[in-house]
């Protein structure tokens, strides 16, 4: 029985965060509405995030969990910025996709 | 525990900090925040009065940084608060650089949001906490640092990007250049944690001894060849390099055009210096696996940034275009200065820093013009508004050819110091498939830089809207003009300075 109980490791992790981020990219890649388009650069954040705390563990280093910090104060900043932006055009249009702005080309 | 933790403050340390030599960034954040507190506490000032604020924190930065350097050739280079920031030659140059286009800019703004009827503190203190983010990564020792900066930078960039809230396109562009500007900033911070795994520091430094003492270690170095692409990466999207350029057009476009001088200038300062810093000083060790990249993507960048600028109508797009290829050029720079060992190649950094402090200059006098020609709401950007600009003003007109000709690379014009410089570091150190590849690069450039000049000598005006240059605007550009000038037929000035930048 004890056999079939893995203890899994760091590396889990950081696959996991790779994947996580992979999703976030091929997320602002596909998907179309901005909001969206912005909760997965925060998934990319928080990805980068789990990697971070991995890997601080792994090293044995407690910068990896400090980094994390300034990571979630920057990513709140980002909110603050993006999230203005969106409303700011959200107003004069509704329910916008990423296609509808297409004013600038060329 | 607790009791353990209050213990362990009260003997905390904190690492001595060195409050003179920070005093550019302090002058900078003193202003900002005066800028911002206190203009939005008290009702509108006298017209020109923010710029003014905005001008002489700018200038005082500029001075102290000026002062530093000269205090630099007694002691030498360091680092300050605990090993996060740098004091070199190379950081001061960067500061010194993005200080004067912050300054040249906000004339040009000043006469901008006086037209827009939008005068107000937020733009001009959001311009100089750009200039503290594009500081903090020029002279960032310490990755983590670098991104914070990189992100002030960034998130005043998106900001004023969407700053005209009248104008459906400044939205748009904010709106792609905070998409985009996030996604990029995201692998830039995945390839900090890969690094950071791989040496277990973020200090450059520190990461360039263990990356020299133990090159091949298995395990790390997947992560560590990793880390550098997804940074280049986050880098190549900051400074807009093929093929990782496409914001670049839609969001010079779109952008009030004080804030696209500002994106050229203040924006590519920072973003080179830190990215010629990171590779430069933590992975000199790596050099063969980050040299190609950097030849292929110079190649590139110089070759589709300015074929993709001849078939543009628009002028702002055009001019997005050639700050790409002009974007080309500096890494040319960076490539020559990465052949480690060869006994020139300290004329890489020194000539690619050169060539950002004349083209932050060009690129600002030019999108001053721009926005004179504009007009209200930045609407007549297209080459027809050029047209018969000789007639209706010719000084202007003039002024427009003097930078114009030096983006070309004329000689008696920066331009051609600056192109120079480059092409010589490329060839002394025997790059000559890159050598070529940017003189071809100019030589297309080149018509582009004709056609907006042709428009403005040979065609009658189109319409007899009138051209109105505010004083602002128009010591502005005769700022830029001269400095054009005089770097070209005295090259000495600058060279004698950016000849002792290095590592």
């Amino acid at each position: 029985m004890n056999a079939l109980i893995v203890v899994p490791t760091s590396t889990w992790y950081l696959l996991l965060s790779a994947v996580l981020f992979t999703i976030g990219t091929v997320g602002v890649l596909v998907r179309r509405n901005p909001l969206v388009m912005f909760m997965c650069i925060e998934l990319m954040l928080n990805a980068v995030n789990l990697t971070f705390v991995t890997l601080g563990r792994r090293l044995n280093d407690i910068n990896g969990q400090a980094i994390v910090f300034f990571v979630l104060v920057v990513a709140a900043a980002e909110v603050v910025v993006g999230l203005g932006i969106i409303v700011a055009i959200m107003r004069r249009r509704s329910g916008i996709t990423v296609d509808d702005l297409a004013e600038l080309k060329g | 525990m607790m009791s353990k933790l209050i213990a362990a403050t009260s003997t905390f340390e904190g690492p001595a900090i060195q409050w003179f030599k920070i005093s550019p960034i302090l002058a900078l954040l003193g202003g900002a925040l005066l800028l911002i507190l206190v203009g939005s506490l008290t009702p509108q000032w006298k017209r020109g009065w923010y710029a003014t604020a905005s001008v002489v924190t700018a200038t005082t930065a500029a001075v102290l940084t000026g002062v530093l350097w000269n205090q630099m050739s007694d002691d030498k280079s360091s680092t300050l608060v605990g090993g996060a920031i740098s004091f070199d030659h190379f950081s001061l140059f960067a500061t010194f650089a993005i200080c004067v286009a912050v300054v040249l800019v906000s004339l040009v703004a000043n006469d901008y949001l006086v037209r827009e009827g939008e005068d107000g503190p937020e733009v001009y203190g959001l311009m100089l906490t750009a200039a503290i983010g594009g500081v903090v990564m020029a002279s960032a020792n310490d990755l983590l640092v670098l991104f914070l900066g990189l992100e002030t930078l960034s998130l005043s960039f998106y900001l004023l990007t969407a700053s005209n809230r009248r104008r459906m396109q400044s939205g748009e562009a904010g709106l792609k250049y905070f998409i985009l500007g996030g996604f990029a900033s995201a692998f830039f911070l995945y390839g900090v944690a890969l690094l950071f795994g791989a040496s277990g520091t973020t200090n450059l430094q520190s990461m360039a001894t263990v990356f020299s003492t133990e090159v091949n270690i298995s395990g790390s170095n997947g992560l560590l060849l990793a880390g550098i692409a997804l940074m280049l990466v986050g880098f190549a999207f900051k400074v807009s390099l093929v093929p990782f350029h496409v914001w670049t057009p839609d969001v010079y476009q779109g952008a009030p055009t004080p804030v696209t001088a500002l994106m050229g200038s203040v924006g590519k300062v920072a973003a080179f210096s830190a990215l010629i810093r990171v590779f430069m000083i933590a992975l000199p060790s790596r050099i063969d696996d980050w040299r190609p990249a950097i030849l292929v993507l110079a190649l590139l960048t110089l070759v589709v940034g300015s074929l993709l600028a001849v078939v543009q109508t628009d002028v702002k797009r055009m001019l997005a275009y050639s700050s790409i290829s002009h974007a080309g050029f500096i890494l040319v720079g960076l490539e020559a200065a990465a052949h480690i060992g060869h006994a020139d190649s300290h004329l890489g950094i020194s000539s690619a820093m050169g060539y950002l402090f004349i083209y932050s200059i060009l690129v600002i006098g030019t999108f001053a013009v721009v926005s004179v020609v504009a007009g209200a709401g930045d609407a007549a950007t297209s080459l027809d508004a050029f047209k018969g600009l000789g007639k209706k003003r010719p000084v202007l007109a003039l002024g427009m050819t003097v930078l114009l000709l030096a983006q070309a690379g004329v000689p008696l014009t920066s331009g051609f110091v600056a192109k120079f410089g480059i092409i010589r570091a490329a060839v002394s150190v025997e790059s000559y498939a890159l050598a070529v590849a940017a003189m071809l690069a100019a030589v297309i450039a080149a018509f582009l830089y004709l056609r907006i000049m042709v428009s403005m000598w040979l065609s009658d005006p189109a319409d007899d809207a009138p051209v109105v240059v505010s004083k602002s605007v128009g010591l502005a550009i005769t700022l830029a003009v001269v400095a054009t000038l005089l770097i070209g037929i005295l090259p000495g000035l600058l060279l004698g300075v950016s000849q002792t930048i290095g590592f």
